[in-house]
């Protein structure tokens, strides 16, 4: 018993002398700006900034070669931090969130067929271009939602995706697995959108969607500077949508939509800062 | 011939491993002989009919066209030209609804009715040509494989020198659920099936000739058996088993080789013709005719009157529907093809094309699809999956996107007949994740 004490207690001691000597002898230099801005970087490994993960990003701001404000989960307050270990100058890009430009959900929008399969929307679009009769219209079986790695994107009861403007961090991964390209990156203080993504002419898109643009120009002419209508559909010029939100009323579709007056019908998400309440 | 019929009965089948034995309910159309479908108001000839580069078109709106004449022209080896179904004139040139679930580029033709022949088409007497000319009257006619694929002819008779062909299979197997198109055209036509036979196996110089016919049709077999005694082209008949008639299983059953993975047929020096496709290449070499009409099954149990019909590619489907005595219900499911591999289609309002087999009208009770459970681990898909695959692990690997695991386990050899997905007991969608998972790993490849 003793012996048996004694010789594993002998062998963990040289053992501990060893680590403990290899580890000064074999240590691997590391510069502490890049431990210091890994802890500042949120870790989440989504890919955003171009580098498989954060510590690759780390590598990179401290060789110099990078950016600072290429992490878009980090925000304004990352940056800033990181600016002050690096010891640099440096101005946080202005936040951009996703947004699903579609309010065309399966009871609002029609279906060409029932599709039975892989809950997948990049398999659903490679069956006949998908089952939305509408060529741009969120298919709704969450490809997006499932990809997300901050929980951000709701899928509601009726398969429409929904982004929630406080949690999503404008890593653009829900883009890149989109197959109908139907989310857009849009200034975080822009909260008017036009929710629709049919490019079809207004008679068309009336056939298949309650919610869709139908190229009207009412809202270019209830706010021309705020609006713009390229091949049948309305989108919203950010750099000059102060006053977009006075068309939401005129909308004979009503597909433009200010967030903070509240998110797509069927969410659950409600807004974290509630804007003046407005007359629909 | 009793005595031959009977011996080939006692015989054991050949086959292939694996597969499955769907209800093959072909007894609705199988006794019908094939009726003439009467033309339409107007022909809808798509411009892509075929793998490879779709045709061009080189007529005008406005235009009279006479039957034969040539629509669009092709483009590449691997491309064949398009034909007027019948002559009468070019109402337009543009994107109609494709079997294939788009818009694409056709030419739509309507019928004055008189269908004139062009006279430009001759007929040649085949023993003056050399396998060479052969070739190029089964490319200008736009022969195309008949089966369903619809690979273009004439690239399959013109092997490289290094891949000389020794075996020659004809495929009368017509496997697919509910089709008989195949079946009656063995019937009916087997002198213009054996007159392309012998085209072909004159083409490429073969030294054995097999036609094989799945064993539920004893009649086509008696008869082609008795027409081919004395020469030395062989009739087999083969277990009646879904996929038979898939290239790579026939191959199997009938030489007992494999297709080594990732190769093609001439790897083994065999070549696989549809028998449909054989009467095309005789219609195409003797009388230069080109390929513009086809048998067509139109059957299943939401149309009044299933029938064999012949038909002029571009014939819409609201057109058989009608000449089959309308719907007898409201149909669960459009599919173009057979049940197993065929497309379903959106609507009555596209064009048959070279590749259609059939029209299959099937009712909602047929397609009430279950809602997916999880993979039990059965292993019934792995039994039945004539590739000898894993299709449960090919799935979850291409259900995660890890392609490079899925192209491990052999994804790209999965040739996509959906017996995995018939057997599963929890109703995955094997197949669609399969092929899911092929796409990812084919978009991996171009990247790289």
């Amino acid at each position: 018993m003793l012996a048996a004490v004694l010789s594993l207690g002998l062998i963990g001691m040289i053992a501990a002398v060893a680590l403990g000597l290899a580890a000064k002898k074999f240590a691997v230099e590391v510069d502490p700006r890049e431990l210091a801005a890994l802890e500042v970087l949120p870790g989440a490994n989504c890919g955003a900034c171009g580098f498989p993960g954060c510590a690759g990003y780390a590598k990179a701001l401290v060789a110099g070669t990078v950016d600072l404000n290429l992490c878009p989960p980090g925000g304004a307050d990352v940056v800033t931090t990181l600016a002050r270990i690096l010891g640099v100058e440096a101005s946080a890009a202005a936040r951009e969130i996703a947004v699903v430009v579609c309010q065309g959900d399966n009871r609002r929008a029609q279906s060409r067929y029932r599709y039975v399969g892989l809950e997948d929307c990049t398999a659903a679009q490679r069956i006949a271009g998908g089952p939305k009769t509408c060529p741009g219209g969120c298919l709704g079986l969450g490809s997006c939602q499932r990809i997300c790695p901050f929980d951000a994107i709701e899928m509601t009861a009726d398969g429409l995706a929904v982004i929630s403007r406080e949690k999503c961090t404008g890593c653009r991964k829900c883009i890149a697995v989109c197959p109908r390209n139907v989310i857009r990156m849009t200034p975080y203080d822009a909260t008017v959108h036009v929710l629709c993504n049919s490019h079809d002419k207004g008679a068309v898109v009336r056939k298949y969607c309650q919610v869709g643009c139908i190229g009207c120009h009412i809202c270019q002419k209830t706010v021309p500077d705020a609006y713009q209508i390229d091949n049948f559909l309305a989108s919203v010029v950010y750099e000059h949508s102060a006053d977009a939100d006075e068309a939401i009323a005129k909308c004979p579709t009503k597909c433009i939509r200010d967030f903070t007056a509240g998110y797509p019908e069927g969410s659950s998400l409600v807004p974290a800062v509630p804007g003046k309440p407005r007359a629909a | 011939m009793c005595a031959a019929h009977n011996r080939l009965a006692d015989m054991k089948r050949k086959t292939f491993a694996g597969g499955i034995h769907p209800p093959d309910n072909k007894q609705w159309s199988a006794h019908l002989a094939i009726e003439d479908c009467p033309l339409p108001a107007e022909l809808i000839v798509p411009l892509a009919q075929h793998i490879g580069a779709p045709s061009v078109p080189c007529v005008e709106v406005g235009q009279q066209v006479l039957k034969g004449q040539v629509v669009g022209s092709a483009k590449g080896f691997v491309s064949v030209p398009v034909h007027a179904p019948t002559s009468g004139e070019v109402l337009a040139v543009e994107k109609r609804p494709h079997p294939w679930g788009m818009a694409l580029p056709a030419v739509v033709i309507r019928p004055d009715g008189e269908d004139r022949w062009s006279p430009e088409l001759q007929p040649a007497d085949p023993g003056e040509l050399s396998p060479e000319q052969i070739v190029e009257k089964v490319r200008q006619a736009g022969v195309v494989g008949m089966g369903g694929a619809a690979f273009p002819a004439h690239v399959k008779m013109s092997p490289p020198p290094e891949k000389p062909i020794k075996t020659l299979i004809f495929n009368g197997v017509e496997c697919e659920p509910y089709l008989t198109a195949d079946h009656r055209m063995m019937l009916e036509e087997p002198e213009r099936i054996l007159q392309g036979v012998a085209l072909l196996q004159y083409v490429l110089g073969v030294e054995r000739v097999v036609i094989g016919i799945e064993a539920n049709k004893p009649d086509a077999i008696a008869l082609i058996s008795e027409m081919c005694a004395g020469t030395p082209v062989e009739v087999i008949s083969l277990e009646v088993k879904y996929p038979q008639g898939a290239e790579k299983q026939l191959i199997n059953a009938v030489t007992g080789r494999e297709v080594p993975s990732g190769g093609l047929p001439m790897d083994i020096g065999v070549a696989v013709h549809n028998v449909s496709t054989a009467a095309a290449v005789a219609d195409a070499v003797v009388h230069g005719r080109p390929l513009i009409e086809r048998v067509c099954t139109v059957t299943g149990p939401a149309i009044r009157e299933p029938k064999n019909l012949r038909i002029r590619i571009g014939t819409l489907l609201s057109h058989l529907v009608d000449v089959c005595g309308g719907l007898a219900e409201e149909p669960g499911k459009i599919i173009l093809g057979g049940p197993m591999m065929g497309f379903a289609q959106l609507g009555f309002d596209v064009p048959a094309t070279r590749g259609t087999s059939g029209l299959l009208l099937l009712r909602h009770e047929d397609v009430d699809p279950q809602p997916e459970g999880p993979c039990i681990r059965c292993a019934r898909c792995v039994q039945a999956c004539p590739m000898n695959l894993l299709p449960t692990t090919i799935a979850a690997y291409a259900r995660r996107s890890l392609s490079a695991e899925a192209a491990e386990y052999r994804a790209m050899d999965c040739i996509e007949c959906g017996s995995c997905s018939y057997v599963c007991p929890s109703s995955i969608p094997l197949v669609q994740v399969i092929r899911f998972g092929k796409a990812a790993i084919l978009a991996k490849k171009r990247k790289e």
